[in-house]
């Protein structure tokens, strides 16, 4: 595994409603935010529920599990900083909560599939700890 | 559904031939020379054009567009208007001129877009939150949003990458009967597309299209106008549009897209099944989206894409229903959003009937897709031949 932590790549552009979302992350707790009214998880972050457009929603801890919906091996990729840690893999992970969201995924190309069973992992990307994504420590991990 | 009754018809069109590189033009100067050859070929003069629709990104001028370009043409429309659907713009201005037409506020609109390609080329601005959640994790551009399309799609219906290189091989062979096309003179067979460098998996390069400078236009007006001009009339008779997400991780479906309500809405518009058309002109971005427009239009099941191909005799002239005969972006190259106005011209040219050496035999009728960001702006349009 290359050392992602040395690459000279784009971070996050925060705002003030998505911080929680990286800074929870890069202490280790995945955080989305969740419906109060209708009881969604959603994600990325919003001010209201996009499913039924409440203002009562929260940050809320998530499990951390989720399977690879997608996933693509990047030889050439859209950023010249990335170049050194070619070719790594990104995917799509579905939440075990619902939402999906785009990730690194911190398993050799030829080892995933779609369907596999993954846990978040911080990961310093660039400097910045990153919530990217891992088969699980424990196999047995319960769906 | 309501019909669209046929009052309206694109009666000119232009287009730039593509160029890998440009130096020191304006996309205003390409967006009034390929206006130009539309109004050349509509047969009528600039001051019968009163109505404009552009694109966003006109690297010059990024607000006040429409007035900018007006004023640069000369031109003083009564209905102006941005259309920012990515690949989808360009068929999305033409029912969006159609119906300005309808509703009284114009008569002849002229639709146009383009781009220079001059160092260093022009950048899509990518603002939060497709900025903010995708590039920090190495997944920035539109490579990577249709590879894991793509990869979901063989997972799903256990298709081959030989499958999917069957539609850039199509791509380049039609290709070779366009002298414009950046590809003509450069046949790629099966075999060369899967040995072409990987991308990002599985997307091979030339499963990808060549970024190119150019233009597209097209004069839209009513059909009795259009019955002035030098050309055959080519009617718009149907039209549907849908946009389910901006970036890959929201999308609800990664097998099919809104295409799908798209087409079935500009179908039903016309009253035509989708077996009644003869010309195919599939926005072809990546290889995975043409396999998905196959499925979507219910032209086979989901996964069946490249046995109907084979079924089809390919995407020839020759073929049951040629695709992308100017040879799509694929073969032609993409001139950043005009590429979707790309098939908008090769259908009028089929329904005219004056494609050359590409001509497909009898082709009364096409639909024309076009398709932006990740699978996630559509717009479809069904055309028709004035009888
Ligand atoms: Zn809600």
């Amino acid at each position: 595994m290359k050392d992602l932590s040395q690459l000279d790549v784009p971070g996050p552009t925060k705002t003030p409603l998505t911080a929680p979302f990286w800074e929870n992350a890069a202490e280790g707790k995945l955080t989305i935010q969740k419906c109060g009214s209708c009881g969604e998880h959603f994600f990325y972050p919003r001010p209201l529920c996009p499913n039924c457009w409440s203002s009562d929603v929260a940050w809320t801890e998530v499990r951390g599990f989720g399977r690879l919906k997608s996933y693509s091996q990047i030889w050439k990729p859209g950023h010249p900083g990335w170049l050194p840690a070619t070719p790594y893999l990104v995917g799509l992970v579905e939440l075990d909560e619902g939402p999906t969201l785009l990730s690194h995924i911190l398993v050799e190309g030829h080892e995933a599939k779609i369907g596999d069973r993954l846990e978040f992992i911080p990961q310093n990307i660039g400097g910045q700890m990153l919530p990217c994504f891992k088969n699980p420590d424990n196999k047995e991990e319960p769906a | 559904m309501r019909h669209l009754s046929p009052r309206t018809a694109i009666s000119g069109i232009g287009e730039l031939k593509p160029v890998r590189r440009t130096e020191g033009v304006t996309t205003l100067e390409l967006l009034m020379q390929v206006s130009a050859l539309a109004l050349q070929d509509a047969g009528i003069g600039s001051d019968q054009v009163d109505g404009l629709l552009v694109g966003p990104q006109v690297g010059e001028t990024p607000q006040h567009v429409p007035a900018m370009v007006s004023e640069y043409f000369g031109l003083q429309p009564t209905m102006s208007n941005m259309v920012d659907l990515g690949g989808a713009s360009g068929p999305g201005m033409i029912w969006r001129a159609a119906a300005a037409i309808a509703a009284g506020q114009c008569e002849t609109v002229l639709c146009v877009l383009g781009n220079h390609r001059n160092t260093p080329a022009p950048r899509s601005p990518n603002r939060n939150p497709a900025r903010e959640f995708d590039p920090p994790f190495g997944a920035s551009g539109a490579n990577t949003s249709y590879a894991l399309l793509m990869q979901a799609h063989m997972d799903a219906f256990g298709c081959t990458a030989e499958d999917y290189a069957i539609i850039a091989a199509g791509a380049r062979s039609n290709a070779q009967l366009n002298p414009d096309a950046i590809f003509y003179g450069q046949p790629a067979d099966v075999e060369e597309v899967l040995a072409s460098p990987m991308v990002a998996s599985p997307l091979h390069l030339f499963e990808i299209v060549m970024p190119v400078a150019g233009g597209d236009a097209v004069v839209v007006t009513t059909a009795e106008n259009a019955k002035e001009g030098p050309h055959r009339p080519v009617h718009l008779l149907g039209a549907g549009e849908k946009i389910t997400h901006r970036v890959v991780s929201q999308a609800p479906n990664l097998t099919s897209g809104p295409l799908k309500p798209a087409m079935a809405r500009a179908l039903s518009q016309s009253g035509l099944g989708i077996e009644q058309i003869k010309f195919l002109s599939l926005y072809d971005c990546y290889t995975i989206m043409v396999a998905t427009t196959i499925e979507d239009a219910g032209l086979c099941g989901p996964g069946q894409f490249a046995n109907w191909l084979r079924d089809n005799g390919g995407m020839g002239p020759e073929a049951n229903q040629p695709i992308n005969t100017h040879g799509g972006q694929l073969g032609f190259g993409q001139p950043d959003l005009a590429g979707g106005m790309t098939h908008v011209v090769e259908a009028v040219r089929q329904i005219r009937g004056n494609a050359g050496e590409r001509q497909i035999a009898g082709c009364e009728t096409a639909l024309v897709t076009g398709n932006g960001a990740t699978m996630s702006e559509a717009v479809a349009l069904v055309l028709g031949g004035a009888q």
